[in-house]
């Protein structure tokens, strides 16, 4: 009964989104009806329409976590994509340096670095905020410039193959790629670049899952961000529950590299994120905040995403577009259904920073 | 004056009140006495006009009338003084008064008609305050006497007052009441709605007394008793003194020398105090609110900053000055709070969640090499405390958000006490808790206490704190002023200590 309750509002959020967007496909002189009909079929056809698909969701379920996590302890980590700019560098970067090695050893490393980095990424404003009250959202999207531009730096003139007119980096060693799913699914080309980092993000929606909600751990950071003052009296301590939450926030930030560099790509290509960082906001908005909710969201917004492309092509007035109206229409609702139920509350953190 | 006829009011599931009946006579002091959700702020907020009753009548002087807006009921001379003031504090008296029935045009405000009106109304009922003064400069009593004003300027002859002692000190409430006399012999009628029976009986004619929503008794206050109002109130027999066998005190657990806390500001909330808690007994701290009580628990907690502190606190010997909350929970000093929403709950969490608060990083709360958290031992942990303390409804699922303040506070404590602590910081217990819990509450920590528990108990009720403390210390600008015997102590002495410090 609570699950229904709780699933009906971003339910309704999205009806009324498309309500909105078949408003305006009307204006422009389309049918919304074959519109929304072009976008959800291509979206869920098979192999071709799920495939990409899921593959547009992964990126957005790794955001989507980020952003929860952060959020359940009452911060706002708007950091995620410069978090995930820099996490993909770090695993391209490994990749290339040690190209050498078997994927036994590369692929590991990789993972590695690209955690450690967003971790980092994270991490640096949530010290900040620690240590010194500075708000996290100034300072996270203050390094979103800085990463974002650091790493354009070092591929254009360090990492770029000489000669190429594309902003990427040189390829990465055989050995840090990871397999398409094409390759154990019959019937899935492998030219899909859905790949293992998607399974790798339903993984991690089981573990945040259980962090959050089986360990001490995860109680404190929850409790951190539902009353940090009731947090305070049971001796937990603030300022390591901002910390953390922030490095983990980065950490699964980081993990889009490896589905971007490592599973599809197998380079770092400058500009690679479709605004992955900041629909990660909204997947966990609509997804109520909630690792099962994300995975929902997550395939909504990728439904979306490669529903749109085909929008685009075969109507005559709607171009994709119409994805970035519904994306946005949906956020609008779902965050004016939170400020009504008081959820803005969770940010009692974000009420106490000292700018 | 004022008579309310089988008037109802449903609120969703609620019936806040069922078929409500009673009769204000003129000139008299009318109290309205019950619980918390026991419906009479409801009825007086209907007679008002905030609320439209479902059914039921209004009769003002004989005459029924239909009071929809508080504008109806301010042309029938009735007028209403809220717990919570409705005050402007960045203006001043005059214009906070006359806000909302300006004299002058809509050009040019006529401030100083209002002034000596306002002055003159001041005269005749002894509401001495200064018409141009700024709210935010005044104090609580004060502002209750531009509340007063504001309702007699519009020509109030009925005065209903919620909770008016409520915020005021023990010296403000006798003064208080020397005013609410003085305007019944100008020919006032007042309503005051309470849940305190002492000033009921001191102040008022009359009682209604009502529960569940419904008035369960109309009697003349000088034909009843604290204890009857109190059963009425209850619906059974309450203990409004709890019975306490002798302490046996046993060796000091807490010792403060000369400790001091000081506010971020820099300015000593709390002034060289030295002071020490024996097993056994339960130390009182009186003291009007806002005189470094709330700071002192604080501390001794372990939630403020150890730059804010000097001097020293000892617990079984050892300095425990710099250690945080954490550590000195472990040592067994546990602590109720002051402020049960702020600090004692995750009010969003569920009942089961919040009773591990401050055990939640230890076994037997955890288990799988100490980092998951043993959901059947939060159960059992959880269950324990709602059979144990009373806690309705019994649900552990439940957000603590849903529960009433009482229960919440039952929850808190029974918590607490499952830590068998040796030394128990509470603060404010029986705060916005009803009358039967606060029985409750009163037997559980003299209980504590007979078990060997160091008590420390602030209250901001006297009757309370020197009902349950064995010894008395007196607070006063951060200072403690005086012990005595609660025993022996009269009022009127713990009164002087706590407003005068001398």
């Amino acid at each position: 009964m609570k699950l229904l309750r709780e699933l009906i509002f971003p339910l309704m959020a999205v009806l009324a989104a498309f309500i909105v967007g078949g408003i305006l496909i009307l204006l422009i002189g389309d049918n919304p009806i074959q519109a929304y009909k072009l976008l959800i079929f291509s979206a869920l056809s098979w192999p071709d329409g799920i495939g990409y698909t899921l593959f547009h969701a992964t990126p957005l379920i790794f955001t989507g976590l980020a952003v929860l996590v952060a959020f359940r302890c009452g911060l706002l980590n708007i950091g995620v994509e410069g978090q995930l700019y820099v996490a993909a560098f770090a695993a391209a970067w490994v990749g290339i340096t040690m190209s050498q090695r078997s994927a036994w050893i590369l692929v590991p490393l990789c993972f590695v670095a690209a955690i450690f980095a967003g971790g980092v990424w994270g991490a640096i404003p949530g010290v900040l905020k620690a240590r010194f009250g500075s708000h996290e959202v100034i300072n996270t999207i203050m390094l979103n410039f800085i990463g974002i531009a650091l790493i354009s730096y070092f591929v254009q003139y360090h990492y770029k193959v000489p000669g190429d007119p594309i902003m990427q980096s040189s390829e990465i060693g055989k050995g840090a790629h990871i397999a398409r799913l094409g390759k154990f699914i019959p019937g899935l080309p492998e030219r899909i670049p859905l790949n293992l980092a998607f399974l790798l993000a339903l993984l991690c929606c089981v573990l945040v899952y259980y962090f959050l909600w089986r360990t001490k751990w995860g109680y404190e950071l929850r409790s951190t961000g539902a009353s940090p003052t009731a947090a305070e009296y049971g001796g937990i301590s603030i300022r390591k529950q901002i910390v953390i939450a922030m490095t983990i926030s980065g950490a699964l930030a980081g993990m889009v590299g490896i589905n971007e560099v490592m599973g599809y790509r197998y380079r770092y290509y400058d500009g690679f994120s479709d605004n992955y960082g900041f629909t990660g906001i909204a997947v966990a908005l609509l997804g109520r905040n909630h690792p099962f909710g994300v995975i929902i969201a997550a395939l909504l917004f990728g439904v979306l995403q490669h529903g749109g492309i085909y929008v685009d092509g075969f109507s005559e007035h709607v171009t994709k577009d119409i994805v970035q109206v519904l994306q946005g229409t949906i956020i609008i609702f779902v965050a004016a259904e939170a400020f009504f139920r008081g959820q803005f509350e969770n940010f009692s953190l974000f009420k106490q920073s000292k700018v | 004056m004022l008579e309310l006829r089988d008037i109802s009011k449903r609120f969703g599931a609620v019936q806040a009140n069922d078929r409500v009946s009673f009769k204000v006579e003129t000139g008299t002091i009318h109290a309205i006495v019950g619980e918390n959700g026991a419906g009479k702020s409801t009825i007086m907020r209907i007679a008002y006009g905030f609320y439209t009753a479902d059914s039921g009548d209004i009769l003002v002087e004989g005459q029924v009338r239909q009071i929809s807006r508080p504008h109806d009921a301010i042309a029938l001379g009735i007028g209403m003084v809220h717990q919570h003031f409705m005050l402007v504090d960045t203006m001043t008296v005059a214009e906070n008064i006359v806000l909302g029935a300006e004299p002058g045009s809509a050009f040019a405000l006529d401030l100083n008609t209002a002034a000596q009106r306002i002055r003159s109304l001041s005269e005749e009922f002894k509401l001495s305050v200064d018409p141009n003064a700024v709210i935010e400069n005044l104090s609580v009593g004060q502002q209750q006497r531009v509340e007063l004003l504001k309702a007699l300027y519009r020509n109030a002859r009925l005065l209903i007052l919620d909770e008016p002692t409520a915020v005021l000190t023990p010296q403000e409430v006798d003064e208080f009441f020397v005013i609410l006399r003085g305007m019944r012999e100008q020919g006032k009628t007042i309503v005051i709605i309470t849940h305190k029976l002492s000033e009921v009986l001191a102040i008022s004619d009359e009682v209604t007394v009502m529960r569940d929503g419904k008035v369960v008794g109309n009697v003349q206050t000088k034909d009843t008793n604290a204890a009857e109002l109190a059963r009425l109130m209850v619906g059974r027999e309450v203990l409004l003194r709890v019975e306490k066998p002798e302490a046996h005190v046993g060796e000091p657990r807490l010792k403060l020398n000369n400790f001091s806390v000081s506010a971020t500001d820099g300015g000593k909330r709390v002034n060289q105090v030295s002071f020490e808690v024996r097993a056994g007994e339960i130390v009182g701290i009186a003291g009007v609110e806002g005189n470094g009580q709330t700071e002192l628990i604080e501390a001794l907690a372990g939630l403020v900053p150890a730059s804010q502190l000097s001097g020293s606190i000892s617990f079984e010997g050892h300095d425990i000055t710099n250690e945080g909350a954490r550590s000195r929970r472990e040592r067994g000093i546990a602590h109720i709070p002051e402020d049960r929403h702020r600090r004692g709950l995750l009010l969003e969490f569920s009942l089961a969640e919040n009773s591990i608060l401050g055990v939640h990083y230890r076994p037997p709360v955890t288990s799988l090499g100490n980092i998951m958290l043993d959901n059947a031992a939060i159960q059992r942990r959880v269950n324990e405390i709602i059979q144990g303390f009373d806690v309705r409804p019994a649900n552990s699922e439940l957000p603590a958000r849903a529960l009433s303040g009482g229960n919440q506070q039952k929850l808190i404590i029974g918590r607490e006490f499952k830590l068998n602590p040796k030394l128990l910081l509470v603060s404010q217990p029986t705060r916005g808790v009803d009358i039967g819990a606060i029985e409750f509450i009163h037997r559980k920590l003299v209980a504590l206490r007979d078990a060997g528990c160091a008590v420390l108990l602030v209250s901001a009720e006297l009757e309370e704190v020197t009902s349950l403390a064995d010894r008395l210390l007196i607070i006063h600008k951060g200072n403690i002023v005086g012990e005595v015997d609660p025993k022996v102590a009269t009022i009127e002495e713990i009164g002087l200590l706590m407003t005068r410090g001398h």
